[in-house]
């Protein structure tokens, strides 16, 4: 290796996957090349990268600067540029921009499509990648700014290909594994995904945003792409009728014939299944209970929490009239503590072309957001600041308790004045007939 | 190293420039048995830990064996990956939200020889590159940002906790034991890329110093109303510094007092570098989780205020992390996530339990929120 690592050689052992490792295989098949390949960066780049970590653990900081502006022609988002601090020590990584690839939805891949990202990146890049980054995106880590066009030519020209979002504008839809593979997905949340992405390209491409927004689609309330914690509109599968049950599995589920929750527990010896302690005690409403031999779900009463479900798959289905609840402004602690998605549409049918969606949810927002966001202020902090009846008035949905935990606490009620009979204009000298000074 | 064009012309950018075509479509990367049973399956089921099957109305079966990963991940790794799914899988494979690579068989009989090459397959320092697992009541991939590798405001590393970390849960990755499954999460600043805040365990970068002020270059390397807007608090104004040499220069005041540390302004304007060694390392929060099952989702909570970066494993956080886990593990009732653990027993109980210190640190004291978590009741546990 060119660089000694005694540091970084420690993440080498344990049973754990090592990207120190890996990296070490990286920057050996470059130096060998036994490929052949006209490497467009330094080959030396990996041992550079590894040679600046291992740096970063001697100091206990990191060696990237920030950027400047470094991007591909009419588009604003998509390249990240990085600069190292130590140029002189690690060439290699001098420049070291990274690119946003817009992921397939659902993370499915061809081995075919896989290696010709491969090829384009050990080519034009450092061959390192995030699958993926927190988003989404496939990350490729590290490249020069002359090959910043060169990629975005071959990905457009040769694999048909985009980047993806960075920056104040749409970042990369994300999903959920869906219809694809659970039997929990209420909607296609794929086909959702790609329909938007597709739809608002442009404000993907070009920052016209107050800050960044996130649309994240999870196929039922066990929420595994985690929308309702970080997306500006989650969009949650749900159901409005009756959960199915096959009262024969019920039995077989409590005469121990099928373990419980998919054999999610069965490491340990929770003793037999109990429908009682299991599955009725914890159900958050309340509205299941044994007549007989039979299994009674209140569904009136439900509210969808999934456990249930969870617990007796093969027994237990989610309803056949399905949709999705979209809660809008979740986000990160920055800046004045973080947010979770509040609840807008209780429900909605999801179809293509999903324009119930775009035109009475999206757009709607985005005009109002992109009027009176302040600069970086995300859509749930502008929620907050002018209230959620202005959501309310922006969206026309009608108000309804199911948007909220508990109504105010304070009567502080900003009345409109043509909700109040009369108006606001009185004549004082009429009053005053009336009530001396 | 000669340069190789790629077609593209600088001087004329826009001649056959293909733009705004987005991302793959999802079907066209769908296995066939996923293809034709979408939207119809039945059930699924755990074989072992990281091995399941889902059942579909047509009696079709998808099997899925789940590998952990790096997500910092090679082309040399992936091309094994791709190697693989050609063997197995008839040139299909995926990855999950957090990180894990899947491998879709259609029959049982391939789920063996898969398993048996998978796990025959070690890095050469001695690590698993696809060690199975990560399903279930147990702990799967901790879903990362960039760190020390990629980033310029990471108050720790991402990749290096990770591994230290994943390394002394192993266990629980490869085993369904837990009362459910507990999901941990590294973001290397408070800024969150990673979006950590709803994890049973989040491991957070945190500085401690507020910006260090290089005056003689502020004005040259920065617009300085872009660096004084970025600052969260408003802590940064205009200030005029006179240099040793005299001259006096354009740059800016930091009110220390109300510095986050969140470096914005270091985004801004590399001019006000935060980075420290003796400052840097990391928070603990905990109990977080986004699922609607039982209980709403929560965010996670402060539990320990900051444990010193301690590369290359990170030994008291890896520590302090097992010793929650154990008191989760055996605290807390079937089905129960920590947070709920947590909050059933008592927040007094659960330091005790995971004998954590409790300090001033773990106290709200930033903006109005901070009064509904102080306790507004006569109910407690000694």
């Amino acid at each position: 290796m060119k660089h000694e690592t005694p540091l970084l050689d420690q993440l080498e052992t344990g049973p754990w996957p090592s990207f120190v490792s890996d990296l070490k295989q990286e920057a050996e098949k470059r130096a060998k090349n036994e490929e052949g390949t006209e490497f467009q960066i330094p080959v030396d780049v990996v041992d550079d990268l590894i040679g600046v970590l291992e740096l970063s653990y001697k100091h206990g900081c990191t060696h990237w600067k920030h950027g400047g502006i470094v991007g591909v022609f009419g588009y604003g988002g998509g390249v990240i540029g990085r600069y190292c601090d130590q140029p002189e020590m690690f060439p290699g990584v001098a420049h070291f921009h990274t690119l946003r690839v817009n992921q397939p939805a659902g993370h499915f891949y061809t081995t075919k499509y896989l290696r010709e990202l491969c090829d384009l990146w050990d080519f034009r890049g450092s061959g390192v990648t995030n699958m993926h980054g927190s988003t989404g995106d496939i990350i490729f880590i590290g490249t020069t700014t002359k090959q910043l066009e060169e990629i975005f030519y071959e990905m457009t020209h040769k694999l048909d290909q985009d980047l993806g979002g960075s920056g104040s504008n749409l970042r990369t839809p994300s999903d959920c594994i869906g219809q694809a593979r659970c039997e929990f997905a209420c909607y296609d949340t794929q086909d959702l995904c790609y329909e938007l992405t597709q739809e608002y390209q442009d404000e993907l491409h070009r920052p016209a945003f107050p800050y960044k927004f996130k649309f994240k689609f999870d196929g039922c309330p066990n929420c595994c792409v985690a929308s309702i914690a970080r997306a500006d509109l989650s969009f949650i599968g749900t159901w409005r009728d009756d959960i199915k049950i096959d009262q024969e599995v019920v039995q077989a589920y409590m005469g121990g014939e099928i373990a419980p929750n998919g054999g999610a527990h069965k490491d340990r010896d929770w003793g037999p299944f109990d429908i009682q302690k299991e599955v009725i005690d914890r159900c958050p409403t309340k509205c299941m209970w044994m007549d007989g031999k039979e299994l009674k779900i209140d569904n009136k009463e439900c509210t969808r929490c999934m456990h249930c479900i969870n617990v007796m798959p093969r027994a237990l289905r989610i309803g056949n009239d399905r949709g999705v609840t979209i809660l809008a402004g979740a986000k990160a602690p920055i800046l004045d503590g973080a947010q979770m998605g509040s609840l807008l549409v209780p429900f909605m049918k999801v179809e293509p072309p999903y324009d119930e969606i775009k035109e009475k949810v999206i757009e709607p927002i985005w005009d109002w957001w992109m009027e009176e966001g302040k600069n970086r202020e995300r859509l749930g902090e502008l929620m907050k600041r002018q209230g959620f009846q202005k959501l309310l008035e922006v969206t026309g949905f009608d108000p309804d308790p199911r948007m909220i935990q508990e109504p105010r606490s304070n009567p502080y009620v900003f009345w409109k004045e043509e909700e109040v009979p009369g108006g606001w204009s009185r004549d004082i000298n009429e009053f005053r007939k009336q009530h001396q000074r | 190293m000669a340069f190789i064009s790629s077609g593209y012309n600088p001087d004329k950018p826009m001649e056959d420039r293909i733009t705004d075509i987005g991302p793959r479509k999802y079907d066209e990367f769908y296995p066939p048995v996923i293809a034709k049973n979408k939207g119809k399956w039945l059930y699924h089921e755990y074989i072992r830990t990281g091995v399941y099957v889902h059942v579909a109305e047509s009696g079709d079966e998808v099997y899925s064996i789940r590998c952990g990963g790096a997500r910092l991940m090679t082309t040399s790794h992936i091309r094994e990956i791709c190697e693989i799914a050609d063997k197995y899988c008839d040139g299909h494979v995926r990855w999950t939200t957090r990180n894990n690579v899947e491998f879709l068989v259609d029959g049982k009989d391939r789920v063996q020889p898969l398993i048996d090459d998978l796990e025959s397959r070690k890095f050469s320092g001695g690590s698993y590159k696809f060690p199975i697992g990560g399903t279930g009541a147990g702990i799967t991939n901790i879903i990362h940002t960039q760190g020390w590798l990629h980033c310029h405001t990471p108050a720790t590393d991402a990749s290096g906790p990770v591994k230290a970390v994943m390394d002394d849960l192993f266990e629980y990755f490869q085993s369904h034991k837990l009362p459910a499954h507990l999901r941990v999460s590294l973001a290397c600043c408070l800024n969150m890329c990673g979006a950590v805040h709803c994890s049973d365990i989040a491991i957070l970068g945190y500085h401690r110093k507020p910006p260090m002020l290089d005056h003689e270059y502020m004005d040259k390397m920065c617009e300085i109303p872009l660096a004084i807007a970025a600052c969260p608090t408003g802590a940064i104004k205009p200030a005029k510094v006179e240099l040793p040499n005299g001259k006096e220069v354009k740059s800016v005041s930091v009110n220390e007092s109300r510095c986050m540390f969140c470096g914005n302004c270091y985004t801004m304007c590399p001019s006000m570098p935060l980075a420290d060694q003796e400052g840097d390392g990391i928070v603990l929060m905990a109990g977080g989780k986004v699922s609607n099952r039982i209980s709403a989702p929560k965010f996670s909570k402060v539990v320990v205020a900051f444990i010193p970066n301690e590369p290359p494993r990170w030994p008291t956080t890896v520590k302090t992390i097992r010793k929650m886990v154990e008191a989760y593990e055996q605290g807390a009732n079937k089905y129960e996530r920590l947070g709920e653990w947590a909050e059933r027993i008592g927040w007094e109980r659960f330091f005790e339990k995971c004998d954590l210190e409790f300090t001033h640190h773990l106290i709200d004291d930033f903006r109005d929120p901070a009064y509904f978590t102080w306790r507004q009741t006569s109910q407690f546990k000694f």
